[in-house]
Protein backbone atom coordinates (compact mmCIF):
# COMPACT_ATOMS: atom_id res chain seq x y z
CA UNK A 1 0.00 0.00 0.00
CA UNK A 2 3.12 2.07 0.53
CA UNK A 3 5.87 1.89 -2.32
CA UNK A 4 8.72 3.60 -2.20
CA UNK A 5 11.44 4.24 -4.44
CA UNK A 6 14.55 6.20 -4.38
CA UNK A 7 13.46 8.48 -2.16
CA UNK A 8 15.87 11.59 -0.96
CA UNK A 9 16.00 14.70 0.32
CA UNK A 10 18.21 17.40 0.54
CA UNK A 11 18.53 20.21 2.47
CA UNK A 12 21.04 22.43 0.83
CA UNK A 13 24.44 20.14 0.50
CA UNK A 14 23.06 18.21 3.55
CA UNK A 15 21.35 14.54 2.69
CA UNK A 16 19.06 13.50 5.01
CA UNK A 17 17.68 11.00 3.37
CA UNK A 18 19.61 9.18 0.69
CA UNK A 19 17.81 6.90 -1.69
CA UNK A 20 15.43 4.94 0.25
CA UNK A 21 13.50 2.05 -1.00
CA UNK A 22 10.71 0.04 0.75
CA UNK A 23 7.44 -1.18 0.50
CA UNK A 24 4.68 -1.58 3.34
CA UNK A 25 1.53 -4.19 2.46
CA UNK A 26 -1.90 -4.23 4.61
CA UNK A 27 -0.91 -6.06 7.58
CA UNK A 28 2.26 -5.43 8.21
CA UNK A 29 3.25 -2.84 11.46
CA UNK A 30 6.76 -1.37 10.32
CA UNK A 31 8.99 -0.10 12.90
CA UNK A 32 11.23 2.44 11.88
CA UNK A 33 14.65 2.90 13.70
CA UNK A 34 17.25 4.84 14.04
CA UNK A 35 19.31 7.02 15.61
CA UNK A 36 18.09 10.91 16.30
CA UNK A 37 18.76 12.58 12.86
CA UNK A 38 18.79 9.50 10.91
CA UNK A 39 16.14 10.59 8.70
CA UNK A 40 12.93 9.18 10.14
CA UNK A 41 11.19 12.50 10.35
CA UNK A 42 12.28 13.33 7.67
CA UNK A 43 11.25 10.07 5.33
CA UNK A 44 7.78 10.11 6.93
CA UNK A 45 7.06 14.39 6.25
CA UNK A 46 7.44 12.91 2.78
CA UNK A 47 5.06 9.91 3.04
CA UNK A 48 2.69 12.75 4.34
CA UNK A 49 3.11 15.00 1.38
CA UNK A 50 4.30 18.09 4.20
CA UNK A 51 7.80 17.82 2.40
CA UNK A 52 8.31 17.04 -1.16
CA UNK A 53 11.04 14.58 -2.03
CA UNK A 54 14.38 15.93 -3.80
CA UNK A 55 14.36 12.82 -5.98
CA UNK A 56 12.56 9.33 -5.86
CA UNK A 57 8.41 8.62 -5.69
CA UNK A 58 6.38 7.51 -3.39
CA UNK A 59 2.63 6.38 -3.48
CA UNK A 60 0.13 5.31 -1.38
CA UNK A 61 -2.62 3.13 -2.35
CA UNK A 62 -1.80 3.92 -6.06
CA UNK A 63 -1.89 7.95 -5.23
CA UNK A 64 1.65 9.48 -6.26
CA UNK A 65 2.16 11.88 -3.16
CA UNK A 66 3.82 14.22 -5.48
CA UNK A 67 1.78 14.54 -8.59
CA UNK A 68 -1.67 13.60 -6.44
CA UNK A 69 -1.17 15.07 -3.05
CA UNK A 70 -4.71 15.35 -1.78
CA UNK A 71 -5.75 12.44 -2.97
CA UNK A 72 -2.76 10.54 -1.01
CA UNK A 73 -2.89 12.51 1.90
CA UNK A 74 -7.19 11.87 1.88
CA UNK A 75 -5.72 7.64 2.37
CA UNK A 76 -3.40 8.32 4.85
CA UNK A 77 -3.84 9.30 9.12
CA UNK A 78 -0.31 10.34 10.01
CA UNK A 79 0.76 11.56 13.66
CA UNK A 80 3.33 14.06 13.41
CA UNK A 81 6.21 14.24 15.76
CA UNK A 82 5.07 15.69 19.21
CA UNK A 83 1.45 15.17 18.12
CA UNK A 84 0.91 19.09 17.73
CA UNK A 85 -2.51 20.34 17.66
CA UNK A 86 -4.36 23.30 18.43
CA UNK A 87 -3.70 24.12 21.89
CA UNK A 88 -6.84 26.93 22.23
CA UNK A 89 -9.23 23.83 20.87
CA UNK A 90 -10.66 21.66 22.85
CA UNK A 91 -10.45 17.71 21.44
CA UNK A 92 -14.37 17.66 20.54
CA UNK A 93 -13.53 20.94 18.58
CA UNK A 94 -10.28 19.97 17.27
CA UNK A 95 -11.46 16.46 15.85
CA UNK A 96 -14.69 18.32 14.60
CA UNK A 97 -12.52 20.04 12.59
CA UNK A 98 -10.39 17.57 11.47
CA UNK A 99 -13.40 15.65 10.80
CA UNK A 100 -14.79 18.72 8.34
CA UNK A 101 -11.33 18.92 6.54
CA UNK A 102 -11.67 14.97 6.24
CA UNK A 103 -15.00 15.53 4.58
CA UNK A 104 -16.76 13.46 6.88
CA UNK A 105 -20.55 14.15 6.75
CA UNK A 106 -22.18 15.53 10.14
CA UNK A 107 -23.26 12.22 10.92
CA UNK A 108 -20.30 10.11 10.12
CA UNK A 109 -18.30 13.04 11.92
CA UNK A 110 -20.46 12.27 15.04
CA UNK A 111 -19.80 8.50 14.75
CA UNK A 112 -15.79 9.00 13.90
CA UNK A 113 -15.28 10.76 16.64
CA UNK A 114 -16.80 8.57 18.90
CA UNK A 115 -15.08 5.55 17.92
CA UNK A 116 -11.97 7.51 18.05
CA UNK A 117 -12.55 8.54 21.30
CA UNK A 118 -13.17 5.33 22.39
CA UNK A 119 -10.35 3.80 20.97
CA UNK A 120 -8.05 6.06 22.97
CA UNK A 121 -9.68 6.77 25.61
CA UNK A 122 -11.03 10.50 25.59
CA UNK A 123 -14.12 11.26 26.65
CA UNK A 124 -13.30 12.35 30.20
CA UNK A 125 -11.45 15.13 28.59
CA UNK A 126 -13.11 15.84 25.06
CA UNK A 127 -14.22 19.29 26.46
CA UNK A 128 -10.94 20.62 27.89
CA UNK A 129 -8.36 22.84 25.80
CA UNK A 130 -5.78 20.91 24.44
CA UNK A 131 -3.44 22.81 26.04
CA UNK A 132 -4.30 22.12 29.90
CA UNK A 133 -4.07 18.49 29.00
CA UNK A 134 -1.57 16.10 29.87
CA UNK A 135 1.59 14.90 28.01
CA UNK A 136 -0.42 11.84 27.69
CA UNK A 137 -3.83 12.74 26.90
CA UNK A 138 -2.43 15.30 24.20
CA UNK A 139 -0.67 11.96 22.72
CA UNK A 140 -3.65 10.89 22.21
CA UNK A 141 -5.63 13.65 20.92
CA UNK A 142 -2.96 13.31 18.47
CA UNK A 143 -3.80 9.53 17.64
CA UNK A 144 -7.31 9.92 17.77
CA UNK A 145 -7.02 12.83 15.06
CA UNK A 146 -4.70 10.39 12.72
CA UNK A 147 -7.20 7.17 13.11
CA UNK A 148 -10.58 9.50 13.01
CA UNK A 149 -10.96 8.77 9.33
CA UNK A 150 -10.14 5.30 9.37
CA UNK A 151 -7.37 5.34 7.00
CA UNK A 152 -5.97 2.51 5.13
CA UNK A 153 -2.87 3.64 5.76
CA UNK A 154 -1.27 5.14 9.45
CA UNK A 155 2.08 7.24 9.77
CA UNK A 156 3.32 7.66 13.34
CA UNK A 157 6.16 9.18 14.37
CA UNK A 158 7.01 8.22 17.82
CA UNK A 159 3.28 7.56 18.74
CA UNK A 160 4.48 6.61 22.45
CA UNK A 161 7.13 8.72 23.16
CA UNK A 162 6.34 11.09 26.84
CA UNK A 163 3.79 7.89 27.68
CA UNK A 164 3.99 6.28 30.66
CA UNK A 165 4.46 2.21 31.00
CA UNK A 166 0.83 1.97 31.48
CA UNK A 167 -0.02 4.50 28.64
CA UNK A 168 2.41 2.97 26.03
CA UNK A 169 0.68 -0.24 26.41
CA UNK A 170 -2.57 0.66 25.34
CA UNK A 171 -1.36 2.29 22.53
CA UNK A 172 0.26 -0.62 21.40
CA UNK A 173 -2.70 -2.54 22.15
CA UNK A 174 -4.55 -0.52 19.81
CA UNK A 175 -2.35 -0.18 17.17
CA UNK A 176 -2.50 -4.04 17.07
CA UNK A 177 -5.84 -4.00 17.18
CA UNK A 178 -5.58 -1.89 13.76
CA UNK A 179 -2.55 -4.22 12.33
CA UNK A 180 -4.81 -6.58 10.29
CA UNK A 181 -6.47 -4.15 7.65
CA UNK A 182 -3.84 -1.26 7.85
CA UNK A 183 -0.18 -0.54 6.63
CA UNK A 184 1.22 1.20 9.40
CA UNK A 185 4.62 2.67 9.91
CA UNK A 186 5.48 3.58 13.11
CA UNK A 187 8.94 5.52 14.23
CA UNK A 188 10.23 4.67 17.72
CA UNK A 189 13.85 4.83 19.10
CA UNK A 190 12.21 2.80 21.86
CA UNK A 191 13.17 -1.05 21.07
CA UNK A 192 11.57 -2.94 23.03
CA UNK A 193 8.17 -1.92 21.00
CA UNK A 194 9.36 -3.37 17.95
CA UNK A 195 9.48 -6.19 19.26
CA UNK A 196 6.26 -6.25 21.33
CA UNK A 197 4.44 -4.72 17.65
CA UNK A 198 6.29 -4.57 14.96
CA UNK A 199 6.03 -7.16 12.21
CA UNK A 200 8.85 -6.14 10.71
CA UNK A 201 11.69 -3.71 11.63
CA UNK A 202 14.03 -1.21 9.30
CA UNK A 203 16.52 0.59 10.42
CA UNK A 204 17.99 3.25 9.04
CA UNK A 205 20.97 5.62 9.45
CA UNK A 206 22.70 8.99 7.84
CA UNK A 207 19.55 8.49 5.47
CA UNK A 208 20.29 4.68 4.63
CA UNK A 209 18.44 1.66 5.40
CA UNK A 210 21.03 -0.29 7.07
CA UNK A 211 18.87 -3.46 8.26
CA UNK A 212 15.24 -4.36 6.93
CA UNK A 213 13.63 -7.68 8.19
CA UNK A 214 11.56 -9.44 11.13
CA UNK A 215 12.46 -8.36 14.36
CA UNK A 216 13.66 -11.94 15.64
CA UNK A 217 16.01 -11.43 12.27
CA UNK A 218 17.42 -8.59 13.81
CA UNK A 219 17.63 -10.11 16.48
CA UNK A 220 19.62 -12.95 15.15
CA UNK A 221 22.14 -10.93 14.26
CA UNK A 222 23.06 -9.86 17.45
CA UNK A 223 26.27 -12.01 19.13
CA UNK A 224 24.25 -13.03 21.86
CA UNK A 225 21.58 -14.83 19.65
CA UNK A 226 21.07 -18.20 21.19
CA UNK A 227 23.87 -17.33 23.54
CA UNK A 228 22.84 -18.74 27.13
CA UNK A 229 23.18 -16.93 30.18
CA UNK A 230 23.61 -18.59 33.89
CA UNK A 231 23.21 -16.59 36.70
CA UNK A 232 24.74 -18.45 39.88
CA UNK A 233 24.43 -17.37 43.67
CA UNK A 234 27.41 -17.34 46.32
CA UNK A 235 30.65 -17.56 45.47
CA UNK A 236 32.08 -18.59 42.58
CA UNK A 237 35.72 -19.24 41.40
CA UNK A 238 38.00 -19.20 38.30
CA UNK A 239 36.91 -23.56 38.39
CA UNK A 240 33.41 -22.39 37.76
CA UNK A 241 33.88 -20.62 34.46
CA UNK A 242 36.81 -23.53 33.35
CA UNK A 243 34.16 -26.02 33.95
CA UNK A 244 31.77 -24.11 32.01
CA UNK A 245 34.19 -23.11 29.20
CA UNK A 246 35.31 -27.00 28.74
CA UNK A 247 31.32 -27.93 28.03
CA UNK A 248 31.29 -28.92 24.00
CA UNK A 249 29.95 -26.14 21.63
CA UNK A 250 31.16 -23.36 23.86
CA UNK A 251 33.25 -20.86 21.79
CA UNK A 252 33.79 -17.83 24.72
CA UNK A 253 32.64 -17.27 27.71
CA UNK A 254 31.60 -13.74 29.78
CA UNK A 255 31.66 -13.23 33.65
CA UNK A 256 29.99 -10.59 35.06
CA UNK A 257 29.51 -10.37 38.66
CA UNK A 258 26.98 -8.33 40.34
CA UNK A 259 27.00 -7.72 44.01
CA UNK A 260 26.39 -11.86 45.33
CA UNK A 261 25.61 -13.18 42.16
CA UNK A 262 27.61 -13.59 39.31
CA UNK A 263 26.34 -13.83 35.48
CA UNK A 264 28.21 -16.28 33.26
CA UNK A 265 26.84 -15.35 29.55
CA UNK A 266 28.10 -18.47 27.04
CA UNK A 267 28.48 -17.56 23.36
CA UNK A 268 28.17 -20.84 21.18
CA UNK A 269 30.45 -22.50 18.25
CA UNK A 270 27.61 -22.14 16.30
CA UNK A 271 24.98 -19.49 16.89
CA UNK A 272 22.85 -20.17 14.58
CA UNK A 273 21.82 -23.35 15.94
CA UNK A 274 19.07 -23.94 18.06
CA UNK A 275 20.21 -23.19 21.69
CA UNK A 276 18.05 -25.96 23.49
CA UNK A 277 21.00 -28.59 23.24
CA UNK A 278 23.34 -25.81 25.21
CA UNK A 279 20.92 -25.12 27.92
CA UNK A 280 20.19 -28.61 28.57
CA UNK A 281 24.39 -29.17 29.33
CA UNK A 282 24.37 -26.05 31.41
CA UNK A 283 22.10 -27.17 32.88
CA UNK A 284 22.77 -30.79 33.40
CA UNK A 285 26.17 -29.21 34.45
CA UNK A 286 24.60 -27.07 37.21
CA UNK A 287 22.92 -29.90 38.92
CA UNK A 288 25.79 -32.32 38.53
CA UNK A 289 27.91 -29.32 40.81
CA UNK A 290 25.30 -28.50 42.72
CA UNK A 291 25.72 -24.75 41.74
CA UNK A 292 23.08 -22.79 43.34
CA UNK A 293 21.38 -21.58 40.00
CA UNK A 294 19.39 -18.01 39.99
CA UNK A 295 19.11 -17.63 36.68
CA UNK A 296 18.91 -19.87 33.51
CA UNK A 297 18.10 -19.06 29.78
CA UNK A 298 18.89 -18.99 26.16
CA UNK A 299 18.86 -15.11 24.49
CA UNK A 300 17.04 -14.71 21.74
CA UNK A 301 19.19 -11.84 20.98
CA UNK A 302 19.21 -8.49 21.97
CA UNK A 303 18.11 -5.64 19.90
CA UNK A 304 19.66 -3.00 21.09
CA UNK A 305 23.41 -4.64 20.36
CA UNK A 306 22.39 -5.32 16.64
CA UNK A 307 20.67 -1.32 16.56
CA UNK A 308 24.17 0.08 18.12
CA UNK A 309 26.53 -2.26 15.95
CA UNK A 310 24.72 -1.04 12.37
CA UNK A 311 24.27 2.67 13.62
CA UNK A 312 27.65 3.97 14.51
CA UNK A 313 28.55 6.17 12.02
CA UNK A 314 27.42 9.04 14.13
CA UNK A 315 30.54 8.38 16.01
CA UNK A 316 32.62 7.34 12.52
CA UNK A 317 32.09 10.56 11.40
CA UNK A 318 33.27 12.87 14.88
CA UNK A 319 36.67 10.89 14.22
CA UNK A 320 36.37 11.63 10.85
CA UNK A 321 36.00 15.72 12.02
CA UNK A 322 38.61 15.02 15.02
CA UNK A 323 40.96 13.96 12.14
CA UNK B 1 -14.06 24.61 -0.63
CA UNK B 2 -15.03 22.50 2.08
CA UNK B 3 -11.26 22.51 3.61
CA UNK B 4 -11.56 26.17 2.54
CA UNK B 5 -14.61 26.76 4.89
CA UNK B 6 -12.98 24.35 7.66
CA UNK B 7 -9.68 26.45 8.39
CA UNK B 8 -11.64 29.64 8.20
CA UNK B 9 -14.27 28.19 10.85
CA UNK B 10 -11.58 27.10 13.28
CA UNK B 11 -9.46 30.18 12.51
CA UNK B 12 -12.61 32.81 13.47
CA UNK B 13 -13.21 30.15 16.36
CA UNK B 14 -10.09 30.59 17.64
CA UNK B 15 -10.21 33.96 17.88
CA UNK B 16 -13.23 33.25 20.30
CA UNK B 17 -11.94 30.75 22.57
CA UNK B 18 -9.29 32.81 23.85
CA UNK B 19 -9.92 36.54 25.64
CA UNK B 20 -8.20 37.62 22.38
CA UNK B 21 -10.97 38.61 20.57
CA UNK B 22 -12.68 40.40 23.34
CA UNK B 23 -9.73 42.64 24.75
CA UNK B 24 -9.29 43.40 21.19
CA UNK B 25 -12.55 44.54 20.15
CA UNK B 26 -13.41 46.89 23.25
CA UNK B 27 -10.00 48.15 22.80
CA UNK B 28 -10.49 48.51 18.94
CA UNK B 29 -14.03 50.47 19.99
CA UNK B 30 -12.65 52.33 22.72
CA UNK B 31 -9.97 54.13 20.82
CA UNK B 32 -11.69 54.37 17.77
CA UNK B 33 -14.07 56.49 19.96
CA UNK B 34 -11.47 58.32 22.18
CA UNK B 35 -9.19 59.48 18.90
CA UNK B 36 -12.38 60.75 17.34
CA UNK B 37 -14.30 62.60 19.75
CA UNK B 38 -11.10 63.45 21.88
CA UNK B 39 -8.37 64.07 19.51
CA UNK B 40 -10.46 64.36 16.73
CA UNK B 41 -12.27 66.77 17.80
CA UNK B 42 -15.82 65.77 16.84
CA UNK B 43 -17.86 67.76 18.38
CA UNK B 44 -16.20 71.31 17.69
CA UNK B 45 -16.38 70.09 14.23
CA UNK B 46 -19.91 70.85 13.90
CA UNK B 47 -20.61 68.34 11.39
CA UNK B 48 -22.51 65.57 11.14
CA UNK B 49 -20.76 62.82 8.96
CA UNK B 50 -18.02 60.54 9.79
CA UNK B 51 -14.54 61.92 7.83
CA UNK B 52 -12.60 62.75 11.07
CA UNK B 53 -14.05 58.54 12.63
CA UNK B 54 -12.57 57.44 9.28
CA UNK B 55 -9.49 59.00 9.09
CA UNK B 56 -8.28 57.61 12.17
CA UNK B 57 -8.61 54.22 10.73
CA UNK B 58 -5.42 53.83 8.62
CA UNK B 59 -3.33 55.17 11.89
CA UNK B 60 -5.07 52.30 14.31
CA UNK B 61 -4.92 49.51 11.73
CA UNK B 62 -1.21 49.90 11.71
CA UNK B 63 -0.94 48.83 15.12
CA UNK B 64 -3.89 46.61 15.96
CA UNK B 65 -4.34 44.57 12.96
CA UNK B 66 -0.66 42.78 12.57
CA UNK B 67 -1.79 42.17 16.81
CA UNK B 68 -4.09 39.75 14.60
CA UNK B 69 -2.31 38.43 11.32
CA UNK B 70 0.72 38.38 13.27
CA UNK B 71 -0.20 34.80 15.04
CA UNK B 72 -1.29 33.27 11.63
CA UNK B 73 1.13 31.36 10.63
CA UNK B 74 4.21 32.29 13.16
CA UNK B 75 2.15 30.11 15.78
CA UNK B 76 1.34 27.31 13.51
CA UNK B 77 5.35 26.97 12.61
CA UNK B 78 6.19 27.50 16.24
CA UNK B 79 4.03 24.72 17.50
CA UNK B 80 4.53 22.65 14.74
CA UNK B 81 1.02 22.34 13.97
CA UNK B 82 1.82 23.51 10.96
CA UNK B 83 2.86 20.17 10.01
CA UNK B 84 -0.51 18.82 10.82
CA UNK B 85 -2.21 21.10 8.54
CA UNK B 86 -0.14 20.85 5.60
CA UNK B 87 0.11 17.00 5.59
CA UNK B 88 -4.15 16.93 6.06
CA UNK B 89 -5.78 17.02 2.70
CA UNK B 90 -6.28 20.52 2.04
CA UNK B 91 -4.98 22.21 -0.48
CA UNK B 92 -2.07 24.96 -0.05
CA UNK B 93 -3.99 28.20 -1.02
CA UNK B 94 -7.44 26.96 0.48
CA UNK B 95 -5.15 27.09 3.71
CA UNK B 96 -3.62 30.47 2.98
CA UNK B 97 -7.30 32.03 2.20
CA UNK B 98 -8.72 30.62 5.55
CA UNK B 99 -7.18 32.21 7.54
CA UNK B 100 -6.67 35.39 6.11
CA UNK B 101 -11.03 35.48 5.75
CA UNK B 102 -10.86 34.40 8.92
CA UNK B 103 -8.66 37.71 10.25
CA UNK B 104 -10.65 39.76 7.47
CA UNK B 105 -14.11 38.95 8.90
CA UNK B 106 -12.83 39.33 12.84
CA UNK B 107 -11.52 42.82 11.59
CA UNK B 108 -14.75 43.19 9.94
CA UNK B 109 -16.63 42.41 13.32
CA UNK B 110 -14.94 44.61 15.06
CA UNK B 111 -15.66 47.42 12.22
CA UNK B 112 -18.83 46.69 12.30
CA UNK B 113 -19.55 47.28 16.24
CA UNK B 114 -18.81 50.64 15.03
CA UNK B 115 -21.88 51.27 13.99
CA UNK B 116 -22.68 53.22 17.61
CA UNK B 117 -21.05 56.41 15.36
CA UNK B 118 -23.31 55.89 12.56
CA UNK B 119 -26.74 55.99 14.96
CA UNK B 120 -24.92 59.06 16.41
CA UNK B 121 -24.17 60.97 13.34
CA UNK B 122 -27.93 60.31 12.09
CA UNK B 123 -29.03 60.98 15.30
CA UNK B 124 -26.75 64.76 15.70
CA UNK B 125 -27.79 65.54 11.83
CA UNK B 126 -28.71 64.22 8.16
CA UNK B 127 -25.62 62.81 6.81
CA UNK B 128 -24.82 61.01 3.47
CA UNK B 129 -25.39 57.78 4.44
CA UNK B 130 -23.59 56.60 1.19
CA UNK B 131 -20.66 58.12 2.41
CA UNK B 132 -20.68 56.60 4.90
CA UNK B 133 -21.47 52.99 3.51
CA UNK B 134 -18.54 53.93 0.92
CA UNK B 135 -16.18 55.06 4.07
CA UNK B 136 -17.07 51.88 5.82
CA UNK B 137 -16.21 49.89 2.68
CA UNK B 138 -13.06 51.48 2.06
CA UNK B 139 -11.91 51.26 5.43
CA UNK B 140 -12.51 47.03 5.25
CA UNK B 141 -11.11 46.93 2.15
CA UNK B 142 -8.00 48.55 3.62
CA UNK B 143 -8.26 46.33 6.60
CA UNK B 144 -7.87 43.16 4.28
CA UNK B 145 -4.40 44.89 2.92
CA UNK B 146 -2.93 45.18 6.26
CA UNK B 147 -4.05 41.65 7.36
CA UNK B 148 -2.67 40.15 3.79
CA UNK B 149 0.95 42.11 4.43
CA UNK B 150 0.68 40.88 8.45
CA UNK B 151 -0.50 37.29 7.19
CA UNK B 152 2.45 36.96 4.81
CA UNK B 153 5.25 37.97 7.18
CA UNK B 154 3.88 35.71 9.71
CA UNK B 155 5.00 33.27 7.95
CA UNK B 156 8.38 34.27 7.60
CA UNK B 157 9.26 34.02 11.34
CA UNK B 158 8.27 31.37 14.17
CA UNK B 159 8.44 34.53 16.38
CA UNK B 160 5.12 36.33 16.90
CA UNK B 161 6.72 39.39 17.95
CA UNK B 162 8.79 39.64 15.09
CA UNK B 163 6.29 39.19 12.86
CA UNK B 164 4.24 41.93 14.89
CA UNK B 165 7.28 44.65 14.41
CA UNK B 166 8.26 43.89 10.86
CA UNK B 167 4.57 43.67 9.65
CA UNK B 168 3.81 47.22 11.52
CA UNK B 169 6.90 48.24 9.91
CA UNK B 170 6.06 47.58 6.06
CA UNK B 171 2.23 48.18 6.69
CA UNK B 172 3.82 51.94 7.90
CA UNK B 173 5.60 52.33 4.69
CA UNK B 174 2.38 51.35 2.56
CA UNK B 175 0.52 53.46 4.61
CA UNK B 176 2.80 56.99 4.56
CA UNK B 177 4.02 56.04 0.44
CA UNK B 178 2.02 58.85 -0.60
CA UNK B 179 2.96 61.67 1.85
CA UNK B 180 5.11 64.42 1.89
CA UNK B 181 7.94 62.60 4.00
CA UNK B 182 8.14 60.07 1.81
CA UNK B 183 7.81 61.79 -1.71
CA UNK B 184 10.07 64.27 -0.27
CA UNK B 185 12.73 61.97 0.21
CA UNK B 186 12.84 61.36 -3.71
CA UNK B 187 11.14 64.05 -5.59
CA UNK B 188 14.74 65.68 -6.05
CA UNK B 189 16.14 62.71 -8.06
CA UNK B 190 13.64 60.48 -9.31
CA UNK B 191 11.80 61.21 -12.26
CA UNK B 192 7.64 62.10 -12.04
CA UNK B 193 6.11 58.94 -13.18
CA UNK B 194 8.48 56.98 -10.02
CA UNK B 195 6.76 59.48 -7.74
CA UNK B 196 3.55 58.72 -8.82
CA UNK B 197 4.11 55.20 -8.80
CA UNK B 198 5.15 55.23 -5.15
CA UNK B 199 2.45 57.44 -4.31
CA UNK B 200 -0.27 55.18 -5.88
CA UNK B 201 0.94 52.58 -3.59
CA UNK B 202 -0.27 54.18 -0.64
CA UNK B 203 -3.45 53.44 1.44
CA UNK B 204 -3.92 56.56 1.92
CA UNK B 205 -4.50 57.66 -1.31
CA UNK B 206 -6.79 55.13 -2.47
CA UNK B 207 -8.64 54.89 1.40
CA UNK B 208 -9.28 58.75 0.93
CA UNK B 209 -10.77 58.57 -2.30
CA UNK B 210 -13.26 55.90 -1.34
CA UNK B 211 -14.11 57.52 2.25
CA UNK B 212 -14.77 60.62 -0.10
CA UNK B 213 -17.88 58.67 -1.34
CA UNK B 214 -16.31 57.14 -4.43
CA UNK B 215 -15.74 54.17 -4.56
CA UNK B 216 -13.72 54.18 -8.04
CA UNK B 217 -13.21 50.57 -9.85
CA UNK B 218 -9.02 51.53 -9.87
CA UNK B 219 -9.16 51.70 -5.71
CA UNK B 220 -11.02 48.68 -5.14
CA UNK B 221 -8.86 46.48 -7.86
CA UNK B 222 -5.74 48.66 -5.95
CA UNK B 223 -6.97 47.07 -2.83
CA UNK B 224 -7.85 44.04 -4.37
CA UNK B 225 -4.83 43.00 -6.19
CA UNK B 226 -2.63 44.40 -2.99
CA UNK B 227 -4.52 41.57 -1.26
CA UNK B 228 -4.17 39.00 -3.62
CA UNK B 229 -0.58 39.54 -4.31
CA UNK B 230 0.49 39.59 -0.36
CA UNK B 231 -1.22 36.33 -0.20
CA UNK B 232 0.46 34.50 -2.97
CA UNK B 233 3.70 35.53 -1.59
CA UNK B 234 2.03 33.89 1.85
CA UNK B 235 1.78 30.82 0.01
CA UNK B 236 5.13 30.84 -1.58
CA UNK B 237 6.31 31.65 1.89
CA UNK B 238 4.52 28.65 3.60
CA UNK B 239 5.55 26.24 1.03
CA UNK B 240 9.27 27.13 0.99
CA UNK B 241 9.71 27.67 4.59
CA UNK B 242 8.16 23.79 5.78
CA UNK B 243 12.05 22.50 5.92
CA UNK B 244 12.62 25.11 8.52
Amino acid sequence: MIVIDGLTKQFGPFTAVDRIGFSVRRGEVLGFLGPNGAGKSTTMKMITGFLAPSAGSVRVCGHDVVASTLAAQRVIGYLPEGAPAYGDMTPRGFLTFIARVRRLSAAEAGKAIDRAVEATELASVLDQPIDTLSKGFRRRVGLAQSILHNPPVLIMDEPTDGLDPNQKFEVRKLIGRMAAEKAIVISTHILEEVDAICTRALIIDHGQIVADGTPAALMSRSRYHNAVSLTLGGQTTVATAEKLRNLPGIASIEVAPRGEETTFTLFPVRASESDTLLVDAVARLARDENWPVRALYGEPGRLDEVFRSLTRSDTKADEKDAA
Amino acid sequence: MNELLAVFRRELGGYFATPLAFIFIVIFLFTMGAFTFYLGGYYESGQADLTIFFNFHPWLYLFLLPAISMRLWAEERRTGSIELLLSLPIPLWAAVLGKFLAAWVFSGIALALTFPMWLTVNYLGNPDNGVILAGYLGSFFMAGGYLAIGSCLSAVTRNQVIAFVVSVAVCFLFTVSGLPMVIDFFSGWAPQQVLSTIASFSFLTHFNAITRGVIDLRDVIYFVTLIGAWLIACGIVVDMKKAG
